[in-house]
């Protein structure tokens, strides 16, 4: 085994790229190196501001395959023979082995393909990876056509330690690399792994892995807090970026002016994170924020940090300043005072105004609240005043703050708790791992506003393609399957998108002094729209569930019955799964294919006859039949309220019956008689089931 | 190492200086385009020089107008008339980015002490149709510069990629001075202020931008400059170059327009679109001519 090294090094690649590109980097060349023959070993990868790395431990040679391949018998026609020849690369026949078999002798040729050496190996991978790699983004650079993510330095490609100088992006590599700018940077020749990681993070000044940086800057951020007395503000997200914006990052702990600590704590946060990319401090006593940050630079400054904290806080001011400015700008009106001006933003061209879309939202807030249990007048005041943060100057500055400025700016009125809450929480959730609002005013706006957007969109066609989805769609119609089904809302979805598009219809709202809603009549065309909506929300509902291990085609089974109540169609589906796995459950299925296959081929012969079987002729015909009759009874009482797997049980009944049914009973009777009941029995059957789900749906 | 200056620069002698490091480092040092733009990269030895496969490398000044970002001096930040300083490196060498921050040394940022970063930042303007790859440059947490790989200028792709660095002067300049507020700004060190020079420009200015500039005129005006553009676009012998001036007219006549609050978000995007379909035509036929000069058809 010899080990291979391989640096990539380049001007700065943005943070967010880092990780990924490491990881792409190992997987892509152990599996080219892997495909050539070579057995990779002890593969390790890393990635940092302005590198690439990759270590493995690989043969120095590829392994000699011997393969054989048959050829045609010893006196087969010349044309035969030429062929096997050119397909093993033999010149003469006689470079074939002859063999006997029971019917004779063939001819064998013997294949032997000598190993490669991994150096040439290497030389043919390293273009390929370098010409090829999977960068999000990437640029030219001077009158090359290379592309990189920013223009290539340099590389280290060493085998055993010799240099393979391998060509790519008009760079030949090497065995040099340079460390931090600042405090190291070489150039180090380096002849090993162990002797690379050890100059560049000695004299060099660069951790090379980045959980080594995001630890160091995680546990000094937390010990050098801990020594003035405060806590940490931890934040996952931005521990990630500056990992990837510093090679040797040394925390310092910086002051805020303390007369900014009157800001709301949620714009101080976003001004440190967002722009400067600090993070918070608290007081570990009050949980209050404290007048410091923690920057993480680059480099350890002969002055300890003083003049890097004072210049980093010299630029959160000037931003604070900023935002307190715009905070007392806004403060001089009340929210609701913002309403009017939400008429100058366009929501949509064709949808209307963020207006428009609030009065939308007063209307069907107020309608879906006693359904979700919300005060009706909360909910349409909520939804008025959702939108109104939009147009104040701290929102249109810090647009990441909808919603909370304008709960800061309802409490600060002495506005209603409830209503706060849902100004700030109808966005929710904003992605598949966001909180799904659970206080019912909430529940009301956040549903509201995900139903009109979706209701909206559809109505003006314009729905989700492929991977485009510039409005968000897919999200509002996941955080509504996810909003209904974490609170176990009871609606009919059809009836629900209809209203919605009946507000949108009529640009407002029916009676302006209830602000209550007439059903709109809604024509067959719009039918057909909300149809395929409904289809979309099944289809994020599947999403959802798949990823909770639910099978698909069972939502599929059970949404065909027409049924188009979230919770109950999640209810069924869960009810039916269990029951599936049961043995019971596998049984039915298989007799309920069989009945149904056998129905399918007799109904091309002519049609299945009508009407109510009878007992028959035969005992199991006839035990068939009661069961039949009592299961039904059982089924029905037991959907009438909803216990779904009393419903299954009462299915699972049928099992016996069916399976002595197929055991003893010819279906095709010469008798017509006879085979016409039985035939009533397999619809019966057929029907029976798709009480419950339709069976055909299901797979296996 | 980096040199650590006495004194910090004045306004004057900051842009003094950036002119003479990268004079030594083989720049031509232009001197400011004679017409209102709202960048150092709309100057034609920049958007048009960077076309076509003639190395160019160059420096200078440019005094850039914002109209919507007046605040009628009252801001210490926020300028509707400043400063940038813009250096172009066709081909872009492999050593740009040592050479900027020699340029940063050059002006008195003692690296050792100061923490330089390029972080990213994807640059484009939509209105010349040019983007490219790149970093905001920051000292010690505040923006200094914009450093940009062009890919594409005038909606067309480069036949060889320039490195553009933009330097905004009065931010850097305040950096180096430690001074909070603009007008406060040394500019020599013979006691005039930034203010003295430019405060009262600031007051009038802004008020002509947002309460009298007349939109019936200066659309009028728009108007007349895009159909001059196009007429010289559209010539036997076309001549990019003047046509070029009149898209850069009508670029500063929509950027007043937008001051006034006139312009809707989709009528935005309209102009925008309508200045860059005047800014890719002088491109294009800017390319031409310069291939027809360099095969010696161009007469």
């Amino acid at each position: 085994m010899a080990e291979f090294l391989f640096e990539i090094f380049c001007e700065e690649i943005p943070a967010r790229m880092q990780k990924r590109a490491g990881e792409d980097l190992r997987k892509l060349l152990s599996e080219a190196l892997g495909k050539a023959g070579l057995a990779v070993d002890a593969s390790q990868h890393w990635s940092g501001p302005r590198r690439l790395g990759y270590m493995a431990d690989i043969p120095l040679k590829s392994p000699d395959i011997s393969d054989e391949r048959k050829g045609p018998r010893v006196g087969a026609p010349e044309q035969a023979l030429g062929g096997f020849m050119k397909a093993a690369g033999l010149t003469d026949i006689s470079q074939a082995e002859i063999r006997d078999d029971k019917k004779g002798q063939f001819y064998v040729a013997k294949i032997e393909k000598p190993g490669r050496d991994s150096a040439d190996i290497i030389r043919d991978i390293i273009p390929d990876l370098m010409n090829n790699f999977p960068w999000p983004k990437s640029m030219k650079t001077g009158g090359e056509t290379f592309r990189w993510v920013r223009p290539l330095q340099s590389m280290i490609c060493l085998l055993d330690g010799k240099v393979i100088p391998v060509e790519a992006g008009g760079v030949t590599a090497g065995n040099s690399t340079e460390g931090h700018r600042q405090h190291g940077r070489g150039p180090f020749t380096v002849s090993s792994f162990a002797d690379y990681q050890k100059q560049l993070e000695g004299k060099g000044h660069v951790l090379l892995h980045m959980d080594s940086r995001t630890k160091k800057i995680a546990d000094d951020a937390r010990a050098l807090c801990k020594k003035a007395g405060l806590e940490l503000v931890e934040d996952e997200g931005l521990l990630a970026e500056v990992a990837g914006l510093a090679e040797w990052p040394v925390v310092i702990l910086g002051d805020m002016d303390p007369s900014f600590l009157k800001l709301p704590g949620e714009v101080i946060r976003l001004s440190m994170r967002e722009h400067q990319k600090y993070f918070a401090v608290r007081d570990p006593k009050t949980g209050q924020l404290a007048a410091k940050f923690i920057v993480v630079a680059n480099q350890m400054a002969p002055d300890g940090g003083k003049a890097i904290a004072a210049g980093n806080s010299r630029v959160l001011s000037a931003r604070l300043a900023d935002a307190q400015f715009f905070q007392s700008e806004d403060a001089k009106k009340k929210l609701e005072d913002y309403y009017d001006k939400l008429g100058t933003v366009v929501f949509h061209k064709k949808l209307g105004s963020i207006k428009d879309k609030a009065q939308r939202l007063e209307a069907l807030a107020r309608e879906l609240a006693p359904k979700v249990g919300a005060d009706a007048e909360k909910a349409e005041m909520a939804a008025r005043l959702a939108k109104c943060d939009l147009v104040t100057q701290t929102v249109i500055e810090f647009t990441k703050l909808e919603g909370q400025i304008g709960r800061l700016m309802f409490e600060k009125e002495g506005g209603d708790f409830d209503v706060a809450l849902a100004i700030e929480e109808h966005y929710k959730p904003k992605g598949p791992s966001d909180d799904v609002p659970s206080s019912p005013v909430s529940v009301a706006v956040s549903l509201a506003d995900k139903l009109d957007t979706l209701t909206g969109f559809w109505a003006i066609d314009e729905k989700p393609t492929g991977s485009k989805d510039p409005f968000g769609l897919r999200r509002a119609a996941l955080g509504f399957v996810r909003i209904i089904l974490d609170n176990k809302i009871r609606l009919d979805l059809s009836k629900e998108l209809l209203k919605g598009r009946a507000v949108l219809e009529m640009e407002n709202i029916a009676d302006k002094e209830t602000g209550r809603l007439a059903d709109g009549v809604i024509s067959g065309d719009e039918q057909a729209t909300i149809h395929n909506l409904v289809g979309f929300i099944i289809d994020r509902l599947k999403v959802h569930l798949r990823e909770q291990g639910v099978r698909h085609d069972l939502i599929d089974a059970v949404f065909a019955l027409g049924e188009d109540d979230l919770v109950a169609i999640v209810n069924r589906v869960e009810a039916l799964q269990d029951f599936l796995a049961t043995d019971d459950g596998s049984n039915l299925l298989a007799g309920y294919k069989r009945a149904a296959n056998i129905l399918k081929a007799e109904s091309k012969k002519g049609a299945i006859p009508d009407g109510a079987p009878n007992k028959g002729t035969q005992a199991e015909e006839t035990a068939l039949y009661e069961a039949l009759g009592r299961a039904k009874a059982a089924i029905d009482a037991a959907l009438e309220k909803e216990a779904y797997s009393k419903a299954m049980s009462a299915l699972s009944a049928l099992r016996k019956p069916i399976d002595k049914f197929f055991d003893e009973v010819t279906v095709n009777s010469d008798v017509s008689a006879e085979r016409e009941n039985r035939l009533r029995l397999l619809k019966e059957i057929r029907d029976t089931s798709g009480r419950i789900a339709d069976f055909e749906a299901i797979e296996g | 190492m980096s040199k650590k200056s006495v004194k910090p620069l004045s306004f004057q002698d900051l842009i003094l200086t950036l002119q003479r490091y990268w004079s030594e480092n083989g720049c031509v040092i232009l001197q400011p385009f004679d017409l209102e733009v709202g960048a150092g990269t709309l100057h034609p030895a920049t958007v048009l020089k960077s076309l076509g496969p003639k190395p160019w490398n160059v420096a200078y000044v440019q005094p850039s107008r914002r109209p919507a970002d007046g605040r009628y001096g009252e801001n210490p930040n926020r300028l509707q008339h400043y400063y940038q300083f813009q250096v172009i490196l066709k081909p872009n060498p492999k050593n740009m980015q040592d050479l900027y921050l020699g340029s940063l040394d050059a002006i008195g940022i003692d690296r050792d002490l100061h923490d330089i970063r390029f972080v990213e930042d994807d640059w484009e303007n939509p209105t010349v149709g040019a983007w490219g790859l790149g970093w905001e440059v920051w000292c010690d947490g505040m923006e200094v510069s914009q450093y940009t790989y062009f890919q594409q200028v005038g909606g067309l792709d480069l036949d060889l990629v320039s490195g553009e660095l933009t330097y905004g002067l009065e931010r850097l300049a305040m950096y180096v001075q430690g001074v909070e507020n603009v007008y406060d700004l040394k500019f020599n060190d013979d006691g005039v202020l930034y203010g003295d020079v430019f405060h009262q420009n600031e007051v009038q200015q802004s008020t002509y931008n947002f309460e009298h500039a007349d939109t019936d005129r200066l659309l009028r005006w728009f108007e007349d400059s895009e159909s001059e553009c196009n007429y010289l676009l559209g010539l036997e012998k076309p001549l990019p170059l003047p046509a070029y001036e009149y898209a850069l007219k009508a670029s500063h006549l929509f950027n007043l327009l937008d001051a006034r609050g006139v312009v809707s978000p989709t009528q935005r995007q309209e102009y925008i679109k309508r200045v860059r379909d005047l800014a890719k035509g002088c491109a294009e036929k800017y390319v031409e001519i310069d291939a027809q000069i360099a095969s010696g058809a161009w007469r």
